[in-house]
């Protein structure tokens, strides 16, 4: 019929590798891995979407309101340059999309199974999507901040402390990345890109709006609490206007969403290891 | 070489792939067949470590895959045309999967050209069609010219000439000393491109042997008569001489019969001897497809019935009395006088539960027959038999004779009890 009779050519080199390939040998690393993380991400136009529109906040919020106060005094002891505070608060959300998307749109299309044949080490892919995105995230921020304080500065003048400064680009960048972060070790726990984005604006809204709304007594301590450690008020520290007295420093904040993302990272490593794709 | 032994998948209380243990070799290619939610997809992606199995374990090259030295230079993969982020050019798709494996980037170019899409390399992939996707997928199977490659329903989707070319792809992949391991549930396009199949139903094994051996088990080769319509009496003796020759005679629906269980030269001097004229004495080997839907026919999840309209009819058709329930099948009514009509296919299908004889003895733990009570199929086995095949029901009589087997299919006899 239609099956040729000659014997399988498998069967004329017994015991040796049927086929060796020309193309050179050689072990990936998690370099390749991110070099291929790099070319996905910068790739998508999803990355300069959300970039770009986070810059978009970050700058121009920032300008319009020094534009808007420039008659006014600011109160004193204040730095002109903890106006960019609103424009880095609405500039989270799209970092959290790109963080969600960098790995929840690989569940979503399937592409997760093509890298993970490519690559069957789920730890490098995490790592390395991590990493990337963290870098990016971190640049890019640093860039849009560092722009919106000299901006402030310019319309505004007055004097501003080093120390402002760096907490106000290089901090809030810092942590504005981490909570990127965060939520990409989020997407790969759930898996799911509206579900992720959902969870991570919860992480950032709702304990700002309950403490708002905790005006009993008996709850103040949990009032103060949520006031002190919620993302808007750790954010609000970098630019020296904490929204409570004994808070934490801009340092420990970063210490303490570090620890957070590790913490769902290393999950993420952990189910990631044992769950079917 | 991919080794499976006792493979077992369970999402929660379904079962999707039970105790199935098989080998591809080097240097052919591997047909993987089955109906529609038989396993073969699990199967594939437990072979590639993106599934874990319930029980049981596979190997490639006598690793799994995820601990597989350099997993993306020995095995390729193509599981789903539509595995790919849409946003992102073909290229830049092949581009982060050849980095992120360590392979050169002029490859990209190269598989690119290959598959034939390097005009649409900038393309953001979202736009492609089906058949430009498998095209995608096949590219990046062979991106790290891997010893082994698994094709997971490659040609849906296809022109012509890309199954053609497929088809060729395969055979010259294999011949170069690779594993090729493709799924499919079409046919006719295994009978041409594979040497070897493997046969899944409901998760497990139902055969694993050489096309040739698969259609000689499976198929019933039988001989068609043909006597002068003009004299239905000679049909009729020699009807009953062949039956007490020992033979089986079928009616076929035009009037000629169908014979198995004797040889074509008997038959003829039998025939000779009761001064039985004949008109027509041809042998008939069955096509792979009709042996494959013999094998299948019991494993078959998904079954189409007519479409009824039932509650649209207007009028005393409305009803339909008399009409077969759903799942009856075609060549059941009306069923001739004198030898009884059968279903399309003669043979029976080989239960559930019950591994098919052809299994290949030497695979490492068989799928012998197991405990009823670890069996998820043998509690279903009361069920399916109803809705299983057309064939026997309606044979009345002559049913429990054809279980018998003839000289061509020395492996289709199914014990009684099986059920």
């Amino acid at each position: 019929m239609t099956t040729p009779s000659t014997p399988a050519p498998y069967q004329q080199h017994p015991g040796v590798p049927g086929y060796v390939s020309p193309v050179p040998l050689r072990r990936a690393t998690l370099l390749d891995a991110l070099a291929s993380e790099w070319t996905k991400i910068r790739s998508v136009r999803s990355t300069i979407w959300t970039l770009g529109v986070m810059v978009v906040l970050v700058v121009g919020f920032g300008a319009l309101i020094a534009l808007a106060l420039r008659s006014v005094d600011l109160p004193e002891g204040e730095s002109p340059v903890s106006l960019g505070f609103v424009g880095v608060l609405l500039g989270i959300i799209p970092v959290i999309t790109l963080g969600v998307m960098t790995i929840a749109s690989e569940y979503g299309t399937g592409m997760i199974r093509t890298t993970l044949t490519a690559c069957p080490s789920r730890a490098r892919v995490l790592a390395a999507k991590g990493i990337v995105f963290f870098l990016l995230t971190f640049a890019i921020t640093l860039v849009a901040t560092a722009l919106v304080s000299a901006a402030i500065s310019g319309i505004l003048g007055g004097s501003t402390a080093g120390s402002v400064w760096l907490g106000a680009t290089v901090g809030v960048s810092a942590y504005v990345a981490l909570l990127g972060l965060l939520a990409l070790g989020v997407g790969s726990l759930v898996r799911h890109s509206a579900g992720a984005i959902t969870i991570m604006i919860g992480v950032v809204l709702l304990p700002l709006v309950m403490a708002l709304f905790m005006m009993s007594e008996g709850l103040r301590d949990v009032q103060q609490f949520l006031l002190e450690y919620s993302i808007p008020s750790q954010l609000a520290i970098f630019y020296g206007t904490p929204m409570g007295e004994d808070g934490p420093t801009g340092w420990e904040s970063l210490g303490l969403m570090g620890a957070l993302v590790a913490l769902v990272l290393g999950l993420a490593f952990l189910v990631q290891h044992k769950r079917d794709v | 070489m991919i080794e499976a032994v006792g493979l077992t998948k369970r999402y929660g209380a379904k079962t999707a792939v039970y105790n199935l243990s098989f080998q591809v070799r080097p240097g052919t290619v591997t047909g993987f067949l089955g109906p529609n939610g038989s396993g073969k997809s699990t199967t594939m992606r437990m072979i590639l470590g993106l599934d874990r199995p319930t029980a049981g374990h596979v190997t490639i090259g006598g690793h799994p895959f995820r601990e597989l030295p350099n997993a993306p230079r020995q095995v390729g993969a193509l599981l789903d045309a539509k595995a790919v982020h849409g946003g992102r050019s073909a290229r830049n798709h092949l581009l982060s999967l050849a980095q992120l494996s360590g392979i050169p980037a002029s490859r990209v170019d190269e598989v690119l050209g290959v598959v034939g899409l390097q005009d649409v390399a900038k393309r953001r992939s979202s736009g492609f069609s089906l058949g430009m996707g498998q095209r995608l997928g096949i590219a990046a199977a062979l991106l790290g010219d891997p010893q082994v490659l698994l094709f997971d329903e490659p040609v849906n989707g296809l022109d012509p000439e890309g199954i053609l070319w497929v088809r060729n792809l395969m055979k010259m992949l294999a011949s170069e000393g690779r594993t090729v391991f493709v799924s499919s549930h079409l046919m006719s396009e295994m009978a041409l491109t594979a040497e070897h199949l493997i046969v899944i139903g409901r998760g497990q094994l139902l055969s694993d042997m050489s096309v040739r051996d698969f259609i000689a088990a499976n198929s019933a080769g039988f001989a068609r008569v043909r006597t002068p319509q003009t004299e239905p009496q000679q049909r009729e003796k020699l009807t009953t001489v062949l039956t007490e020759a020992g033979g089986r005679v079928m009616s076929e629906p035009d009037g000629a019969l169908r014979v198995t269980g004797l040889a074509l030269p008997q038959i003829s001097d039998l025939a000779h001897e009761a001064d039985v004229r004949l008109w027509e004495l041809a042998p008939h080997q069955a096509s792979l497809e009709e042996a494959y839907m013999q094998m299948t026919q019991a494993a078959v999840d998904y079954r189409s019935t007519d479409d009824q309209l039932a509650g649209f009819q207007q009028g005393p058709q409305g009803a339909l009395p008399g009409q077969l329930p759903p799942g009856s099948a075609p060549g059941a009514p009306g069923v001739p006088q004198g030898p009884p009509q059968l279903g399309w296919y003669a043979p029976p299908p080989p239960q559930p539960g019950q591994p098919h004889p052809g299994v290949r003895g030497s695979v490492p733990a068989p799928p012998a027959p197991v405990p009823a009570d670890q069996n998820p199929y043998a509690q279903q086995a009361p069920e399916a038999a109803p809705a299983a095949p057309p064939a026997p029901a309606p044979a009345g009589p002559a049913g429990p004779g054809l279980t018998k087997n003839d000289d061509s299919t020395p492996g289709s006899d199914t014990p009684e009890d099986a059920r």
